[in-house]
């Protein structure tokens, strides 16, 4: 078991044809990544690495059965990208591309609040199981397959955490990458709600930053529901000044919202450990798993 | 990227939202014609601050002459650590009432909400937390835009005066409007006056624009070089660089946000103080971190650099490059601390060696080694 994406994921990449869709294309196909198909408006009857390409995703819904989509649609197109793949049916997308504007998002989100759709990303590095489906753009070789749920809203970061998991020996079940946007398809708490119901998954590890509440509803939603596995938290920009936006759309603390204060405080007020560096987090996921 | 008051209230007035009559001058000599032409004036600083009333960044004046010596003592002047470059003077209004009005984004719900409040003219986070009964909050359903009856219940709630309601609602939906047409990330005004003739005029206004929109927002975008205050962020960011500049003398480079905000956190956790975020993203190429470093060292606070990079798609021989490229080129004569991980992270250091950069093996011991360096300098 794991969350999201496995060895019977259908995946149709949107964008296939685009610089950064076709070089991650083939890097997903390396992995194993099942791939079934790639849209690219205009190119229908095409093939790419042997592959079908068809101009809409309801094609390749209908020929190929792809249920799931990652996106590399540039930044114009890519909450249209998002909104087709849901009225094709698909039921889990994945938006890597960074810099939408986020009244698209807010459009498209609310577009899929009404279907049977979820939304990971945008701006995100995708999902990996590992040694089953890499559907992202995550250096393949530093994750290995484990006990943890990994949920992260920045890229590198995920790769660090990834690298040092693996090499203490615990690696991951699924790592999700959920994207540094100010207005994101799936939170913390979504993901956390899926962790909770995989048995493969013992333990969770979140990688929260500056900006929005997201990591205090996590940790409300922690308490409140009982969560049954240990999860231990990380916090980045906590030493960021306020006001300013640091390099993500969404990391900003504005007035008194957003604080790095704020979230590690909301994490220790329900017993969730929150590591002062991304080496700490291996210690103490150790403790949290033997209590 | 945050509008000037006097360009944010050019956006209202676009969208025929009443605001005061009024010119941005440069001089002390302009503001005095102005405030010849209005009679009693406010002469107000245009920097982006909060409290800038507090700071003495308002000023009411009677004459001309007022206006001038007010001008005068702002222009050219620091408020609150950013220079004063404009200032806008304009009609005093006769005030009856002050409200607050507002539009932004509300990551939880994921839709834009619409705030108004009585309590105009003061810090509106401070009536949130002291009195959130007197705020009145609307969720808007982006498929349909805030319906009208919905309006007038927002200003009903938020306790506008009866008489002025109907006219509240009615500049509500046009804030709306410019909210949505202008890509807006936050649109405020505050105080929204009711004056005594009985109309609502935006005396003040906040206006903030969604940079990921700027490509299709040709006119807003026109604004960014008159809005970008530091010297080096605005070279950075014509040169489509992502950094911002801090008040310290270790100067940060990195791939991916995340990371380069970690690092800062590590760096200030070992008491150093990070001169800058830069980050160079994925893949970046060798040029990218020529140009990086140059930007960085642009600064002439900075005493060290820390490299810290996490191959992914980014390669390690790749920075590597860059860096040799730029020491080649440029005249560095400050430490240099790498840490390379990831893909090509061997090859990268393997490139470096023999260059006057410092390599460390894990990010915690690349901040205490710059650190020193700096230090002992």
């Amino acid at each position: 078991m794991a969350i999201l994406v496995d060895k019977h994921s259908r995946v149709l990449v949107q964008g296939i044809t685009g610089r950064e869709g076709a070089f991650h294309t083939e890097q997903m196909l390396r992995y194993g990544t099942p791939i079934v198909a790639g849209v690219t408006p205009g190119k229908g009857g095409t093939r790419f690495h042997d592959l079908p390409v068809y101009d809409s995703v309801a094609e390749a819904v209908a020929e190929q059965g792809a249920d799931t989509s990652i996106i590399f649609v540039p930044p114009p197109f890519a909450a249209d990208a998002i909104c087709e793949a849901a009225a094709a049916g698909i039921r889990l997308v994945i938006c890597i591309t960074e810099g939408i504007p986020t009244l698209d998002v807010v459009r498209a989100v609310r577009y899929l609040a009404e279907r049977d759709t979820r939304l990971i990303g945008p701006n995100c590095p995708g999902v990996i199981t590992p040694g089953e489906a890499k559907v992202g753009i995550m250096p393949a070789d530093i994750f290995a397959r484990g006990p943890i749920g990994l949920i992260s809203r920045s890229g590198t970061l995920t790769y660090e955490m990834a690298a040092l998991l693996t090499s203490a020996g615990l690696g991951c079940s699924t790592c999700v990458g959920i994207g540094g946007d100010p207005v994101i398809g799936s939170t913390f708490i979504d993901i956390l709600e899926l962790f909770r119901n995989d048995p493969e998954t013992e333990a969770i590890v979140v990688i929260g930053e500056i900006g929005g509440s997201d990591e205090e509803r996590a940790a409300t939603y922690l308490a409140e529901t009982w969560y049954p596995k240990p999860v231990v938290a990380f916090i980045s920009g906590r030493s960021a000044p306020p006001g300013k936006r640091m390099g993500h759309a969404g990391a900003i603390i504005s007035g008194t919202s957003g604080t790095p204060q704020a979230k590690v405080e909301a994490f220790q007020r329900v017993g969730v450990p929150v590591a002062e560096t991304l080496e700490a987090v291996i210690p103490l996921l150790r403790e949290a798993r033997q209590r | 990227m945050k509008l000037y008051e006097f360009q944010a209230k050019e956006v209202f007035a676009q969208e025929g939202i009443p605001i005061p009559r009024g010119r941005m001058v440069a001089t002390a000599e302009e503001a005095a014609a102005v405030a010849r032409e209005l009679g009693r004036c406010v002469v107000k600083a245009q920097v982006h601050v909060g409290g800038r009333g507090k700071a003495g960044g308002i000023k009411l004046v009677n004459t001309p002459e007022e206006a001038r010596a007010a001008a005068a003592a702002l222009l050219g002047k620091p408020l609150k650590g950013l220079l004063v470059r404009y200032v806008l003077v304009e009609e005093a209004l006769p005030i009856a009432a002050e409200y607050y009005l507002s539009v932004t984004i509300d990551r939880v719900p994921k839709r834009p909400v619409m705030i108004a409040s009585a309590m105009g003219g003061v810090d509106i986070e401070e009536v949130a937390a002291t009195t959130p009964e007197r705020i009145a909050r609307l969720e808007v359903d982006p498929a349909f835009g805030p319906f009208d009856f919905e309006l007038r219940a927002l200003c009903a709630q938020a306790g506008f005066a009866p008489a002025a309601r109907r006219g509240a609602a009615e500049l509500a939906r046009r804030l709306y409007q410019a909210f949505l047409r202008a890509d807006a990330s936050l649109a405020e005004i505050n105080p929204l006056v009711l004056t005594e003739r009985g109309e609502l005029v935006a005396a003040d206004a906040k206006f903030e624009v969604d940079d990921n929109a700027l490509y299709r927002q040709p006119a807003l975008a026109a604004y960014k070089e008159a809005s970008e205050e530091d010297p080096i962020e605005a070279e950075a960011h014509r040169r489509g660089v992502n950094y911002v500049r801090l008040q310290g003398d270790i100067g940060i480079i990195g791939n991916g946000a995340g990371l380069v905000m970690s690092t800062l956190d590590l760096v200030t956790r070992h008491g150093g103080r990070p001169a800058n975020f830069l980050d160079i993203g994925g893949g970046a190429r060798a040029e990218v971190v020529r140009q990086a470093l140059s930007i960085v060292l642009m600064d002439p606070n900075v005493k060290g650099v820390l490299f810290n990079i996490f191959g992914g798609i980014t390669r390690g021989d790749d920075v590597a490059r860059g860096i040799l490229e730029a020491v080649r080129t440029m005249d560095v004569r400050v430490p240099m601390v790498v840490r390379m991980a990831g893909t090509r992270a061997e090859e990268g250091l393997k490139l470096l060696e023999g260059s006057p950069l410092i390599p460390a093996a894990t990010p915690d011991e690349a901040a205490r080694r710059i650190i020193e360096l700096v230090a002992a300098r």
